[in-house]
């Protein structure tokens, strides 16, 4: 395959038709600019200040945006706030949507059959996978990305973190908590 | 299609297997993979249904077996080779034989941030309100379509509940054949466990999808 990739770069740039250093630039954007500590910070400020999460909840799209995150394969964002009753997972069974503004590029296991096929039918066996085992009573809502929204998922905000700053809180917000597959860390984790 | 992306409830591909501290990239080639990827979505010919619909459309035993970049690639193939940007002799080669359609634009390294940062929002305006509220119960149509849809084979022919009017989006499924885009309401749904799954589905379960309006009736 790397092969196969290089003689299409290459044909392309032949012909003019793309421009390498565009192609630099796009890595560099995803391996250093756009990742999952863009969605912490946005966990972590919804964490700190009540009238930001209303405004999250209400209108995700613009709430992320005014904290500079916008752009492709997050045009249309939804948070989903986990709860003391509600899990939430999310996952793309058709493809691999996810959002890519806030959380970077997609791991394999995201995009890899496996997850796909079981997240919607044993959210709870994916989970054990992860480590994370739910009370039994606890409602698991999973969010199958079909169309172009894609979802946030706002882990619970660790006890014994009252006072912390946004910094530190975002600290604890690991990507899995934002895709569901996890919870935030606790405190003496950090 | 019924094809092999549609992978929803099926069994037997085994764990999940999440990597700790996965790096971006797990080889070169999958950096450049995506670059091309991308740079060739700007050339103007065709959009991200189409993108969908290529990669998705090919035997299961490929499909399954291919990682997502190299799914990425070959549908990339066929998308430059439908719209006369490669051929059969350039790919042989491997170097550039014959001329190529003219592209609508090319992306330059300058102008990557801007590009990256505006996406490609799919909101449009719908000429008609929303035909359904949040609260309706709905049930989803049973179809199975030979060409794109965003409809998933577990879904069809559900009940479920409308739990969110969302906005005006392009139709994948027709936007993805070059029929237009023909913007619907698009709705989140939400199905309990055991309307999908039957009786033994785990009783807390609930799943929900992003519907267009013409994938569901009331019910």
């Amino acid at each position: 395959m790397a092969a196969r990739v290089r003689a299409l770069e290459t044909i392309l740039t032949q012909k003019g038709l793309i421009d390498p250093a565009a192609i630099d630039v796009i890595v560099d954007t995803y391996e250093t600019k756009v990742g999952p500590r863009n969605g912490a910070r946005v966990v972590a400020r919804a964490w700190s200040d009540p009238a930001y999460a209303d405004w999250l909840r209400q209108d995700a799209t613009a709430a992320i945006a005014s904290l500079g995150f916008t752009g492709r394969q997050g045009e249309h964002m939804q948070a989903a706030f986990n709860t003391d009753e509600t899990h939430n997972l999310v996952v793309c069974t058709l493809c691999s949507c996810y959002p890519w503004s806030v959380l970077g590029l997609p791991p394999v296991w995201y995009k890899a059959p496996p997850y796909r096929s079981r997240a919607v039918i044993d959210p709870r066996g994916v989970l054990e996978e992860f480590g994370l085992t739910l009370p039994k009573d606890k409602k698991v809502r999973v969010w199958d990305s079909t169309a172009e929204l894609r979802y946030l998922v706002v882990p619970q905000r660790p006890a014994g973190t009252e006072g912390w700053s946004e910094d530190d809180l975002a600290g604890l917000v690991t990507r899995d908590s934002m895709i569901g597959t996890g919870v935030a860390l606790e405190p003496e984790a950090a | 299609m019924n094809g092999p992306h549609d992978l929803g409830g099926q069994m037997g591909l085994g764990p999940v297997a999440p990597e700790t501290d996965e790096p971006v990239f797990h080889a070169d080639w999958e950096k450049r993979a995506l670059g091309v990827t991308l740079c060739a979505g700007t050339f103007g010919f065709w959009n991200i249904d189409e993108s969908r619909h290529a990669r998705e459309n090919r035997h299961p035993v490929d499909y399954l077996s291919s990682t997502y970049y190299e799914i990425w690639i070959k549908g990339l193939e066929r998308l430059l080779k439908r719209h006369g940007f490669v051929s059969e002799r350039d790919l042989a080669e491997g170097r550039a034989v014959d001329g190529a359609t003219q592209p609508k634009r090319v992306l330059k390294a300058a102008d990557v941030p801007a590009v990256l940062a505006r996406g490609g929002p799919c909101d449009r305006p719908v000429g008609t309100p929303p035909r359904f509220k949040t609260g309706d119960r709905i049930v989803t149509r049973n179809f199975s379509p030979t060409g794109h849809t965003r409809l998933p084979r577990y879904a069809r022919g559900r009940h479920g509940v409308v739990e969110a009017v969302r906005e005006g989006y392009v139709f994948p499924d027709t936007n993805a054949h070059g029929e237009g885009e023909n913007p619907q309401w698009v709705y989140t749904v939400v199905f309990d466990g055991r309307e999908i799954w039957g009786e033994d589905a785990d009783p807390t379960l609930t799943v929900s999808i992003d519907a267009w309006e013409s994938y569901l009736e009331p019910a």
